[in-house]
């Protein structure tokens, strides 16, 4: 074929591009820190050289301690102005602060208490528990729950034998299960009420306070958060909420003992609209009060008070307060003002000095950067050393002073002090930014591969036939300024940051490729004076503003919204229910439908062409119905293999989604492996229905052999797989050995027969058998020769094009009276006769499918059988509608000479890819990853990672891999169904207009590659326009409540989707790439085998 | 030269437009505690009777309706129960095809099938009027030189506005901001109506302003 170099060449160039867009805005977006699986102990040496002191056995400072959280408490909301005579509602509505701060300032202090951004709840509470900057991805083992196992505040509480009570938001129970001596969670997720988690706190709060079974109390409030979300801070019922907690406050206070401390603090703050999530001030600065009875500041209020806290400090000062470790990975420095200076720490009660605090501190912080960075290389190495070298500076003269018996310096304070700074800046500047720059610069990358795909599907037989010139100096000059870049930053900076580099590449090369499209334009529209060339007009709006376009707009503006995204399921069920509701509506709508019904006075010199006859049209129209009424019926079928995402309360998951083996009811096992086992037979007897009626069993190929025994033996390895997982483990004792024999062997077997398909698939894609008339034209001599002798020595092509047709003829006809009536006919046909040539292309690329689809649901449950069944039946409606719609659409207008496929069919087949992730029982969301399937044929798990992530890749992203990779099929197919028009109507009188099917594609090479093109550009448009429409709303909605709940886990699924996906449409046209090499050397070498 | 027929059209329109307006109102003055949103089902059969009524009333004293051919009264009676039929399988079908897009199938199942009422009394009793029940006629109508006369191109429009209405009407039914026109059917039912106002006012207007390019074959 002409061209195909260039054709997967572009596609590769296309998909890096996306691919570089996504990996910057990801870069920017989602901060990805290792989780450090270590605990502190009490036996961490204070000092070397001492004897070993156990620090959990000296007595704490404080016995016990009240923890009061007021969810988005800004630090605004905690300060007094008595000369503001007009307070807003969040004003001055906690005068209790005030009241203490400035009747007792040594008991107490108000401090600005700077969160960091992730600014949500759940993050916000592993960072003031664990003193670490928690990110949206925090790597650790336990991906699938959300359990913190870093080292924390309440786990060295637990371990030290405080017992903690906890009440109120329940994201705490989640986060902290079973690590609680008391615990009593409220439902947090309803935005809109106010009150069910404070009034159950008040309720319990001070009974428990005066009991005595607690040593540390942690009460989450949530009723300001939730009435900022519902009506904004500068509403009165935030007044009524502040004052609400104002008396709380005073009646903690009231009931304090001398031990306890009381620390009144918000997770955020939030935005004018009562948002967080950011890392604007408004959302980052909450209030920190301290309070106890006995006084807990060595002055009053002084000039070298911290202007403001970092939250990540309250986890040491607390842990130092209470007497026990700091947790491995904090990164928070002490609060010196808690602590008395060494001068006066004889006067003070107990607990370390300034100097002793901060000397544990940077102990801790230097051990976890060691630990840290030996895991992880994301912390800049120049910046590591200096960090290592000042805290090796400070340690000696540590010691030394110490050892001395010196009173220590101010300035050795103060340089720990910077140290530690400095170590949680260099953290934060990893972990905890977002990098809006690479946003930026990863959107616009990847608008620009969209708009670039529109533009290539639009010029891509311009593209083809030119050979692509155009495209060379795009990717030369990327190339180019990709290393240029490279080269400047490690000239400038020593070291290359490979994103900017590939950024920097991709854009020249993007828009090298646009002003290159512009200058050819404006030279063709020169050179052909007024009249520009046919595809000039390609942004018009009449071509943009059709039903598909508009469809897949509203699929790409419902990522947009949190709602949207939870019903995703059913919205992507109702655009794909209309647009096919709406094909043959148009169709109507065009007069095509129906046969025309002549006008006797009118067409009485026209004779109707015999393609028009009403019998056909009708035949054509009614199939087309009978496709929709089927698809419709799928559709709606498949809405019951839906899962459940936790927001959807009200919904039950399928019962398809258990496996069998966790079903009790032996009955109900019985039935659905009866209804599993029996969709998985009619699904390979449907797909080798499909390959048997057009002829491409017959030869002995490696295809052919592959759909002939692997492909049974496939599904019937799935069946015994399946019986053999669904039997309990203790019914037949004797054959337990067996059984589990089986289920490791069963699934490996499969996963071998399957690797062997595909690869003899690749390797023999041919599925044409020649019969040679040799022993007709040895009986009958007479036999005139081949007709296409004549034609040879004028030019190969124009052999091949008297030839393909003849050939094809003979087939169909054998075909149809089912055996090869060797010599029945004496005419003068061609003595080769080649059975499935008219569907050489689509057989393998359909075979491919059926045996990854066949892979694809061993990973899933038994019950998917059915869902996947309806995957299949529904691929062939569509892929029918858009056969019998481009038929009627053919026979009525002339006919334009390309294969071009119209947006429609492109736009429901991505549609459908994403209903049937839904409809196999996925979501997008972390918790609804069917981990089971990493463990099919590996029962024992795994030693390595690749592999399980692999598998359960393949199963997550099933419907994507299989809809994108058969997307060639949509070219193929009207085609392949031309064979019913010929024997219906068209080819009744005509004998000389042949079927020929596919073949019609290798008459035409330029138009086949140049279909090709477009197709896989339309495609990955669509599949493009969809990630895009993803990211932006992850970048738009940054603040929104439910970002890192329905927002990121969708960007993630979606950009992995849209990975798998683009690959897969590469893999799909390479096969077909594959198949057309293959076929020209077949017809190499048939053309002077019969000619001799 | 049509400036009579678009006339008619546009006071016909204008008597529908009427009609639904009282339906709304003078139950809410007659019935005590009738609203839109609280006693949904009642106003929506309100709507659609009065829509049903002064339709046929209306195209049956405009003559619209092609004449019969016999005037027998069994053919006429014969006619009057094939339309009462077609109504009824219209119901039907939008029924169903409402549940396919996604509807609950038992559990709300009268307040799926009075949405169907309304809308086949807003698209599909329109057809039997104008075009009778002739189920060729009405496929034939929605095509693009299928119209034969004024009125026929008035129905395209409406019924296309009407089926739009309803299909964006499910739009917001699944954002959670518990607004009571969330609930099914109605923000669908109000949807279709909407649709269908639409369409009174745009059908006429259309018309008069591409009046010089509409050419219809013999009717
Ligand atoms: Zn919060
Ligand atoms: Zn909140």
């Amino acid at each position: 074929m002409k061209g195909s170099p260039v054709l997967s060449l572009l596609l590769l160039c296309i998909c890096s591009l996306y691919f570089v867009g996504l990996y910057l805005f990801m870069g920017g977006f989602l901060l990805v820190r290792l989780e450090v699986n270590r605990t502190s102990t009490c036996g961490d040496v204070l000092q070397p050289g001492q004897e070993p002191v156990d620090f959990c056995h000296t007595r704490p400072r404080f016995r016990r301690a009240v923890l009061i959280i007021i969810d988005a408490l800004k630090i605004d909301f905690a300060q007094f102005d008595s000369s503001n005579l007009a307070p807003r509602p969040y004003e001055n509505k906690l005068p209790v602060v005030e009241e203490i701060t400035s009747s007792r300032p040594l008991h107490s202090r108000l401090y600005p208490f700077h969160a960091d951004p992730p600014t949500t709840t759940m993050q916000r509470i592993k960072g003031f528990t664990t003193g670490s900057l928690p990110t949206f991805v925090d790597v650790g083992n336990n991906f699938a729950s959300s359990a913190i196992l870093e080292d924390n505040l309440i786990h060295q509480l637990g371990q030290i034998g405080k017992r903690v009570v906890f009440m109120g938001d329940d994201t705490w129970e989640s986060l902290f299960p079973k690590k609680f001596y008391r615990c009593l969670p409220f439902p947090s997720f309803n935005v809109k009420d106010l009150h069910t988690v404070d009034n159950g706190i008040l309720q319990n709060l001070y009974s428990t306070m005066t009991g005595n079974d607690w040593d540390v109390l942690v009460a989450h409030f949530l009723g300001v958060d939730h009435c900022g979300h519902r009506f904004g801070p500068d509403h009165p019922a935030m007044a009524d909420k502040l004052t609400q907690m104002d008396g709380v406050i005073r009646s903690v206070i009231d009931r304090l003992q001398n031990d306890t401390l009381l620390v009144v603090m918000g997770d955020h703050g939030m935005t004018d609209t009562g948002d967080h999530g950011g890392e604007s001030l408004k959302e980052t600065d909450a209030a920190l009060f301290l309070y106890s009875p006995v006084p807990l500041f060595p002055g009053p209020p002084s000039q070298d008070e911290p202007d403001i806290v970092p939250q990540t400090d309250l986890v040491p000062s607390l842990a130092l307060l209470l007497g026990i470790p700091i947790p491995y990975s904090s990164v928070g420095q002490v609060l010196l003002p808690l602590f008395p200076p060494h001068d006066q720490a004889e006067v003070a009660p107990t607990g370390p000095s300034q100097l002793e605090a901060l000397w544990i501190n940077a102990k801790q912080v230097n051990r976890f950067l060691e630990t840290y960075s030996s895991m992880a290389k994301d912390i800049p190495p120049p910046r590591l050393s200096q960090l290592k070298a000042e805290f090796a500076r400070l340690s000696s003269e540590y010691l030394a002073t110490v050892g001395a018996g010196r009173s220590p310096s101010p300035q050795l304070t103060a340089s720990m002090q910077a140290y530690l700074t400095s170590v949680r800046e260099t953290c934060r500047a990893t972990w905890a930014r977002f990098n809006p720059l690479k946003m930026a610069a990863g959107l616009v990358i990847l608008a620009f591969a969209c708009l670039m795909c529109y533009v290539l599907s639009e010029l891509s037989f311009v593209l083809i036939r030119e050979n692509a010139r155009r495209l060379k100096a795009p990717a030369v000059v990327a190339l180019a300024v990709g290393v240029c870049v490279a080269v400047g930053q490690l000239l400038t900076h020593g070291y290359i940051e490979v994103a900017w580099c590939l950024a920097a590449a991709a854009l020249s090369a993007e828009l090298l490729f646009f002003w290159s499209v512009y200058r050819t334009r404006t030279v063709h529209v020169a050179k052909n004076g007024s009249k520009p060339p046919k595809w000039t007009n390609w942004l018009t709006r009449r071509r943009l503003l059709i039903p598909p376009i508009l469809v897949a707009f509203l699929r790409c503006a419902s990522l947009l919204s949190d709602s949207y995204v939870i019903a995703e399921g059913r919205v992507v069920t109702f655009l794909l229910l209309s647009l096919v509701v709406y094909t043959p509506v148009h169709l109507n709508w065009d007069g095509l439908l129906l046969p025309p019904s002549y006008d006797p006075l009118k067409s009485a010199g026209l004779l109707p062409s015999p393609a028009l006859s009403p019998s056909f049209v009708r035949k054509e129209s009614s199939t087309l119905l009978a496709c929709v009424g089927l698809l419709v019926g799928s559709l709606y079928l498949s809405l019951s293999f839906h899962g459940c995402r936790e927001e959807q309360g009200y919904c039950q998951p399928s019962p398809f989604l258990t496996p069998l083996s966790r079903l009790q009811d032996s009955q109900m096992k019985n039935l659905h492996y009866a209804l599993s086992v029996v969709s998985l037979g009619v699904w390979t007897y449907l797909l080798r229905h499909c390959l048997r009626h057009y002829g491409n069993l017959n030869s002995s190929g490696g295809a052919v052999f592959t759909a002939r025994w692997i492909l049974p033996l496939l599904s019937t390895c799935l069946g015994l797989h399946w019986a053999v997982s669904a039997t309990p483990e203790d019914s037949f004792r004797n054959l337990g050995e067996m059984i589990k024999l089986a289920q490791l062997l069963l699934p490996r077997a499969a996963f071998c027969l399957l690797a062997l398909g595909l690869f003899l698939i690749c390797l023999d894609p041919l599925t044409v058998f020649i019969k040679t008339r040799a022993t007709a034209s040895a009986r009958n001599s007479s036999l005139p020769l081949p007709r296409y002798r004549a034609s040879t020595g004028i030019s190969p092509q124009a052999e091949l094009h008297h030839l393909i047709p003849q050939i094809y003829q003979r087939m169909r006809r054998s075909l149809d009276d089912n055996e090869p009536s060797v010599g029945s006919e004496v005419d003068n046909r061609p003595a080769v006769e080649a059975y499935g040539l008219g569907t050489v292309y689509s057989a393998p690329l359909l075979l491919f499918c059926g045996l990854l689809t066949l892979g694809m649901l061993l990973l899933h449950p038994e019950g998917m059988a059915l869902s996947f069944l309806l995957l299949l039946l529904e691929m062939g409606a569509l892929l029918h509608i858009h056969a019998s719609a481009t038929t009627l659409r053919g026979l009525q207008s002339t006919y334009s000479g390309g294969f071009n496929v119209p947006w429609a069919p492109i736009v429901m087949w991505s549609l459908a890819a994403t209903q049937f992730f839904h409809a196999t029982g996925h979501l997008p969301t972390f918790p609804s990853i069917q981990w089971s399937a990493a463990f099919v044929g590996f029962p024992d798990g795994h030693t390595g990672t690749a592999v399980p992530a692999s598998l359960v890749t393949l199963n997550t992203f099933a419907s994507h891999i299989l809809f994108a990779v058969s997307c060639p099929l949509l070219l193929f197919w009207p085609l392949v169904c031309e064979a019913r028009g010929s024997r219906g109507g068209r080819a009744a009188g005509d004998e000389g207009e042949d079927a020929v099917m596919e073949m019609r594609l290798r008459e035409n090479p330029q138009q086949f590659s140049s279909a090709l093109l477009q197709l896989s550009t339309r495609y990955l448009f669509i599949l493009g326009a969809q990630v895009f429409a993803s990211v932006s709303a992850a970048a738009i909605l940054r603040r929104h409540l439910m970002v890192w709940k329905v927002f990121a886990p969708k960007l993630i699924f979606e950009a992995l989707g849209f990975v798998l996906s683009s690959v897969s449409v590469v893999i799909g046209v390479t096969l077909v790439l594959r198949v057309d090499v293959a076929v020209a050397r077949w017809f190499k070498r048939l053309i002077p085998d019969s000619s001799r | 030269m049509w400036d009579h027929e678009i006339r008619a059209m546009a006071s016909t329109h204008a008597i529908l437009a009427a009609s639904v307006f009282m339906a709304t109102v003078l139950p809410a003055v007659f019935v005590p505690g009738f609203s839109v949103y609280g006693t949904h089902l009642l106003w929506l059969y309100s709507v659609s009777a009065a829509v049903t009524v002064v339709s046929v009333a209306v195209f049956w004293l405009l003559g619209v309706t092609p004449p019969t051919k016999k005037h027998t009264l069994g053919y006429k009676l014969s006619r009057l129960f094939r339309s009462c039929l077609y109504f009824f399988l219209s119901c039907l079908f939008f029924h169903t095809l409402v549940v396919l897009y996604g509807a609950p199938l038992i559990e709300s199942a009268l307040e799926t099938f009075s949405l169907a009422v309304l809308l086949t009394s807003l698209t599909t009793l329109r057809c039997l009027c104008v075009l009778g029940p002739n189920i060729q006629a009405w496929i034939r109508v929605f095509s693009r030189h299928g119209a034969m006369s004024v009125w026929d191109t008035c129905l395209q429009i409406t019924v296309a506005c009407t089926v739009v209405g309803a299909w964006v009407g499910a739009f917001p039914i699944p954002l959670d901001w518990d607004r009571p026109w969330q609930v099914w059917p109605v923000s669908c039912s109000l949807g279709a109506l909407f649709g269908f106002l639409t369409g009174l006012i745009a059908a006429p207007a259309w018309i008069h302003y591409h009046r010089k390019h509409l050419t219809y074959k013999c009717k």
